[in-house]
């Protein structure tokens, strides 16, 4: 049985160290292909793996995940292979959250949707354009599930919506570092240290720290003020890169056992 | 006038504001800015001083007698928009957004654009007040319009031709707001329709709403009574909602939308999103979305790139479920015919997205009969689809315009 969100964050904190997340869309390079990936991931050091669920208008993502997301699309991924991807990782004792536009949830049906994944093992849902204030149906079937409502807060988030925010959220509350969209930064401002620090005022809960996250030293840097650093594009670009599957496989391992060294530096 | 856009942006269970957190704040602002300005003199003297200055408001209400016998002998008047500086109505909401952009004391307007309107409308208002420009154009429309290209070029701006996706309007939104996300600090996304997260649905209409008001003064000075329908083509929908937000609380004047049918409804390549769309959220608000089984976003097609969009204004979606508006689907072939119609009998080319709802107001004017009276929105005019008209109808332009067309 995998490990519980709080569970995985509470070993970290014992170990004086982050945890790592990773994120690949289902369906990229194929349906097979992403979990033979996503294992590669946590036998590097993943102690997550955030699912993406392809969506054709990802207005949160720059060009790396654009990509891997139309490839996916292309291949025929729907949310019923996202939900066969994360019950394979629960199968294998990964823990896994959805990272989801909102339209596709609400057109599977809200309800439905979080009942499929709680019965496939997924333990949360990154949602990246639904605010609280939208999610009256969200809250209620997250609530019937126990599913984590995983929201975001941004360096732009007044204290008041970093409350509302916090609030509300589940299983740890997702930090944008910079203002963007995702993609490999060389380099992060503070602004990702102050937003945790702003946060913590009005949670409890795990925060980690997402977008722009590529290197060992960056997930270091940022390993020191939050409890999770989360890699996306990093590991996308890993496997666009890649020849074969074979390859891919190779590098995404490689690139999350930096990373795994980072945050426990 | 009935404003249905409450605080929070909703009408019925459509609108709202589906966006990453990042945007709440500079949204907020927004908001509040609109709102203060609306009720501040300074700001309402301002707009009104560079609609009838600079854009040359009110345009004329035109009767089009000679239109009219092909549409069942009902009157049909002409609401003229496309006699507005840049030859559209988008420039009511574009010197709205831009006197906000300065007050917001933000440097830099951004765009998207389908046809070019907005586009040229944008880039205009910001060279007239000093704003750095970009405009994102799908690289589809960047060569079917390439006329509007070059004028956003002239006046200063830069346009970012998109070679994502579908190429069109909707991943020009996609790459404006992801734009948007990264430069909020000193950017205001300067959105072209009355779609999109609140408060942008409600700030589009309240600048465009000077149609709908002009129109209805006019109408009733020179008939003497309303309208028995006001009509105008849905694409996003500013020009509809501009001209239906004049007559909306008038329960006898019937208001009709017309979106692209494209090659026909049935062939599955057009933009009926009323037709063929349910329920969905796109670009930040619920509206009606042509999607497919698993809320993937379905490619819209038009020979109107102004109407080749997947998704629709909330309040227009509102407006369809309560029955107080009327949508129907117009395709390319009805569209041009009604284009070379208003050329030939009234001496104007119009927009070819305007076509479609001219092609909507002979189906209206029939179904009236001769005692009808009719106001159609003519949001633009259409030397920009020159080329697409001249291909359309086969003609033989030479090498000359097609050089000057620049394909």
């Amino acid at each position: 049985m995998s490990a519980t969100l709080a569970e995985i964050f509470s070993t970290a904190r014992t170990q004086g160290r982050a945890a790592l997340i990773g994120y690949l869309p289902a369906g990229f390079p194929t349906a097979r292909g992403c979990v033979q990936l996503m294992a590669a991931m946590v036998a590097g050091g993943c102690d997550i793996i955030e699912v993406g669920l392809p969506y054709s208008d990802p207005l949160m993502d720059g060009a790396a995940i654009q990509q891997a997301v139309g490839q996916a699309l292309e291949a025929g991924t729907t949310p019923d292979v996202v939900l066969d991807v994360v019950r394979e990782l629960s199968e294998l004792n990964v823990t896994s959250v959805v990272m989801s536009y909102w339209n596709p949830i609400e057109r599977y049906g809200v309800q439905r949707f979080a009942e499929r994944l709680r019965a496939a093992g997924g333990q949360g849902v990154i949602t990246p354009d639904l605010t609280p204030e939208e999610a009256g149906d969200w809250m209620a079937a997250t609530d019937v599930t126990g599913l984590s409502r995983i929201f975001l807060v941004a360096p732009s988030s007044s204290d008041l919506r970093l409350a509302k925010v916090s609030s509300v959220s589940g299983g740890w509350v997702y930090a944008a570092s910079t203002m963007g969209v995702t993609g490999a930064r060389t380099q992060l401002g503070d602004a990702a240290q102050v937003l945790v620090e702003r946060t913590r005022a009005y949670t409890d809960l795990p925060i980690a720290v997402g977008v722009g996250v590529s290197t060992g030293d960056q997930a270091a840097d940022i390993a020191k003020f939050a409890d999770g650093v989360i890699v996306g594009s990093a590991f996308v670009k890993a496997v666009l890169d890649s020849p074969d599957i074979e390859a891919a496989v190779d590098a995404v391992k490689s690139l999350a056992a930096e990373l795994a060294d980072g945050v426990r530096r | 006038m009935t404003v249905l856009g409450g605080p929070d942006g909703h009408y019925g269970i459509y609108g709202g504001r589906f966006v990453p957190e990042a945007l709440s704040a500079a949204l907020d602002q927004l908001d509040a800015q609109f709102r203060n300005a609306i009720v501040d003199p300074s700001f309402v003297e301002q707009l009104a001083a560079l609609e009838r200055d600079y854009s040359g408001r009110p345009n004329p209400l035109t009767f089009a007698a000679g239109f009219s016998q092909h549409c069942g002998g009902a009157r049909v008047y002409l609401k003229r928009e496309d006699l507005n500086h840049t030859g559209s109505h988008k420039i009511n909401n574009v010197l709205g957004q831009a006197l906000l952009t300065v007050r917001m004391g933000k440097s830099r307007m951004i765009a998207e654009t389908g046809a070019g309107q907005h586009g040229v409308a944008t880039a205009t208002a910001a060279a007239l007040m000093g704003l750095q420009c970009t405009v994102y154009m799908g690289e589809d429309d960047t060569v079917r319009q390439s006329l509007n290209v070059a004028r956003m070029k002239l006046l200063g701006a830069e346009v970012v031709p998109v070679t994502i996706g579908s190429r069109t309007l909707k991943d020009a939104i996609n790459e404006t707001m992801r734009d948007w996300v990264a430069s909020v600090e000193y950017t205001h996304y300067c959105l072209g329709t009355v779609t999109g997260p609140a408060p942008f649905p409600e700030v589009v209409r309240y600048f465009h709403s000077v149609i709908g008001r002009e129109a209805r003064g006019q109408i009733l000075a020179v008939e003497g009574r309303l309208p028995d329908a006001v009509v105008a083509c849905v694409g996003g929908g500013s020009n509809a909602m501009g001209l239906f937000s004049g007559f909306i609380d008038d329960q006898g004047v019937g208001l009709f939308g017309f979106e692209a049918g494209g090659d026909g409804v049935e062939t599955g390549r057009h933009a009926s999103r009323f037709a063929t769309g349910a329920p969905g959220v796109l670009h930040g608000a619920r509206t009606y979305v042509m999607q497919d089984e698993w809320g993937q976003t379905l490619p819209s097609h038009s020979i109107s790139a102004g109407l080749d969009y997947p998704g629709v204004g909330p309040e227009h979606a509102y407006l369809h479920d309560s029955g107080r508006a009327t949508y129907e689907s117009v395709n390319d072939q009805e569209a041009m015919d009604a284009f070379a119609l208003l050329c030939r009998t009234e001496g104007i080319i119009p927009a070819i997205e305007t076509a479609h709802g001219l092609a909507g107001a002979i189906r209206i004017g029939k179904r009236l009969g001769p005692d009808g009276l009719i106001v159609v929105n003519l949001s633009g005019r259409g030397d920009k689809d020159v080329a697409t008209a001249a291909r359309w109808f086969g003609m033989d332009l030479g090498s000359g315009l097609e050089a000057s067309e620049g394909r």
